[in-house]
């Protein structure tokens, strides 16, 4: 894989908690080339969101290693992690929360662009109306605050910030969890077109399926801070090989009245990140459990070509 | 399915205030259910959906809120009229309400148990230890073992904290119970337990049910009929196999094509242009007429009526089924 623009190996991350470690990202690997979309996909404190800015440098890995097209920059710091945090950016999920209420669109978008220094005043300038028409965000608006703006405008400004110092790379957490349908197909388009165009590559960060399906080009779907499958998008939906996996397909709604699909009801609810123990982190829920389950954790290993998995008995389903 | 539990006739309200003026909530809603039905509004933020749902229940802030004119029937009497003290035995009694966020619904510093028991003393006559046993009975009912009836509710996951507010909902049998997006806060694995408990305890209490949601694939996997709200109004309202197998306003197809298919291959999704618009400026004629694509002279002048487009399916647009 030497088109890979970015490569992570046996990323880990644990926050000290009073009972031991929370282990928010446990032994997470997978690259993701120029251009292309990997979707991260799992419920409510899988590691997600941890896991997309420890990539980014947000937060320090506990153990792992980041490659960013070709350099490791698992501990660079100073210039050079400066240097790096220009060829890297980050959409938020609330368009509510990640927009500074007492700063225009304008101070908003150039912001970043004054702090890297590239460009003189006037060029900013040029280059806030040129992401704005991007973005279609309409230039009446680029005087005006947060707070004048409905949602699907506000995400749209929060791309527009991320697009501004063009990098090559961006991670999109949830980013159009918190609109409504309409406009959060508005804005998925928008991502992709802006990708197709500028060849950016994204980690596309989200709990619903429909869309990871929609807009990735490979997934790995997450549970308690491990990788439980990775696979091809288009894969992923005709074939689940984890049951976990299976069950989260089977969970999600379709807008289809008489839809015929066998619904995989859990049991219980997701167990604590902290010290996790040595069993397969799935077992306490899963309707296929063994006695090795309890006593080894699966690797994640290949099933099928290109197709990981992280379950003992993955065979059954493959 | 013949009785009507709720009748809802030409609600209209609005909201009013110095700052923002008059803001076209509710316009002229007409709604039945039916005993034992669920029905599904569906619609995004600001439709309307919730103001319905709290006029049912006279829970409306007044002020800003005013219920303008119309009639919300439950078994022939109207809540509208009722004396606020006749309200009091319908709210929680007859007409249960489950809210969206179960983080915020329960009361923090109160035994989950008592928060139980505190709804069947209110309605019913029964005694402390009466009342304390039918709560763990209703625990029990929604997959909690009745041993938790003493813990609070931060000891509770989110999904077990929807249980417990659909303990409670249901606890004194109520005739109709209003759901406002109750599963939207809870992830997928969860929602779907939390869907099924819902409609098995539904269908052995014989309660009807109005579903608000967002999610057209909730309102395909729980409801009987759907009313699609935009700007206020019931644009399109059926039978869910009629509106989901013909679905005829522009609105409700826009609705559709924003969905990723998840069912089958990538599409480029069709968005529906624009935004919804401003209750206090509502366009002239069709609501939708800005967005539409099939807009056409007559739909910007004067009010679109409803249309029967078949069978007990009405859609309110003047061009659709052309």
């Amino acid at each position: 894989m030497s088109t890979a623009l970015l490569q992570v190996d046996n990323l880990k991350k644990y926050f000290a908690v009073p009972q031991g470690y929370l282990h928010a990202v446990d032994d997470v690997s997978f690259s993701i080339d120029k251009a292309a979309t990997l979707g991260v996909v799992g419920e409510s404190g899988c590691g997600k969101t941890t896991l997309g800015r420890v990539v980014l440098r947000l937060l320090d890995s506990t153990d792992g290693r980041i490659v960013f097209d070709g350099e490791d920059v698992t501990h660079v710091k100073g210039a050079k992690l400066k240097a790096l945090r220009k060829r890297m950016q980050i959409i938020f999920q609330d368009p509510y929360a990640s927009l500074n209420p007492r700063k225009t669109v304008f101070q908003t978008i150039s912001e970043a662009m004054s702090i890297n220094g590239r460009l003189s005043a006037p060029e900013i300038k040029k280059r806030v109306v040129e992401l704005m028409d991007i973005v279609g965000l309409a230039q009446r608006f680029v005087n005006a605050y947060p707070h004048e703006l409905d949602g699907g405008r506000r995400q749209r400004i929060g791309v527009a910030r991320a697009l501004s110092i063009e990098p090559e790379f961006i991670v999109c957490d949830e980013p159009v969890s918190a609109l409504d349908v309409s406009i959060q197909a508005q804005i998925l388009n928008l991502l992709i077109d802006i990708q197709t165009e500028l060849g950016i590559a994204y980690i596309f960060i989200t709990h619903d399926l429909s869309v990871v399906k929609h807009i990735s080009d490979n997934i790995i779907v997450m549970y308690l801070g491990q990788v439980v499958e990775e696979v091809a998008s288009a894969e992923l939906f005709s074939r689940q090989i984890h049951p976990y996996t299976r069950a989260l397909l089977s969970a999600v709604p379709v807008p289809i009245v008489n839809y015929d699909k066998k619904r995989i009801l859990l049991k219980g609810e997701i167990s604590s990140p902290v010290n996790p123990g040595e069993g397969c982190r799935f077992a306490p829920r899963c309707d296929y459990v063994q006695d090795r389950c309890l006593e080894e954790g699966p690797e994640l290993r290949e099933i099928l070509p290109r197709r990981l998995a992280r379950c003992h008995f993955a065979e059954r389903f493959a | 399915m013949s009785e009507n539990i709720l009748s809802v006739r030409n609600l209209t309200v609005k909201y009013i205030s110095r700052e923002t003026g008059v803001c076209h909530a509710v316009n002229d809603v007409s709604l039945d259910v039916k005993k034992g039905e669920t029905i599904g509004l569906v619609g995004e933020t600001g439709a309307g959906k919730t103001t319905i749902a709290l006029s049912i229940l006279r829970l409306l802030p007044m002020p800003p809120a005013r219920i303008v004119s119309g009639e919300i029937y439950l078994q022939g009497e109207d809540l509208l009229k009722m004396p606020e003290g006749g309200m009091r035995g319908i709210r929680g009694g007859r007409i249960s309400m489950i809210f969206q966020d179960p983080m915020t619904a329960l009361n923090p510093i109160d035994r989950v148990g008592d928060q139980i028991s505190e709804m069947i003393k209110l309605h019913l006559d029964l005694n402390n230890a009466q009342a304390a046993g039918k709560a763990a009975e209703m625990l029990e009912m929604v997959g909690i073992p009745s041993t938790r009836f003493n813990d609070y509710p931060h000891q509770f996951s989110g999904g077990m904290k929807q249980r417990v507010i659909i303990a409670i909902a249901l606890a004194c049998r109520p005739e109709l119970l209003l759901a406002d997006e109750p599963t939207t806060a809870l992830d997928v694995t969860i929602q779907a337990q939390v869907l099924n408990m819902m409609k098995g305890l539904k269908n052995e209490l014989g309660t009807s049910m109005v579903l608000i949601t967002h999610d057209l694939g909730v309102v395909a996997e729980t409801c009987d009929r759907v009313a699609v709200v935009y700007a206020g109004e019931i644009v399109e309202i059926g039978t869910a196999d009629a509106v989901f197998e013909k679905k005829s306003h522009p609105y409700t197809v826009g609705l559709f094509n924003s969905l990723p298919d998840i069912t089958g291959e990538r599409k480029r999704l069709l968005p529906i242009a624009g935004l919804m618009p401003d209750p206090t400026a509502l366009p002239e004629g069709c609501k939708f007429s800005p967005r539409c694509p099939a807009c056409g002279e007559a739909c910007t002048k004067g009010p679109v009526g409803l249309r029967l487009e078949s069978g007990t399916h009405f859609v309110r647009c003047l061009k659709a089924g052309q």
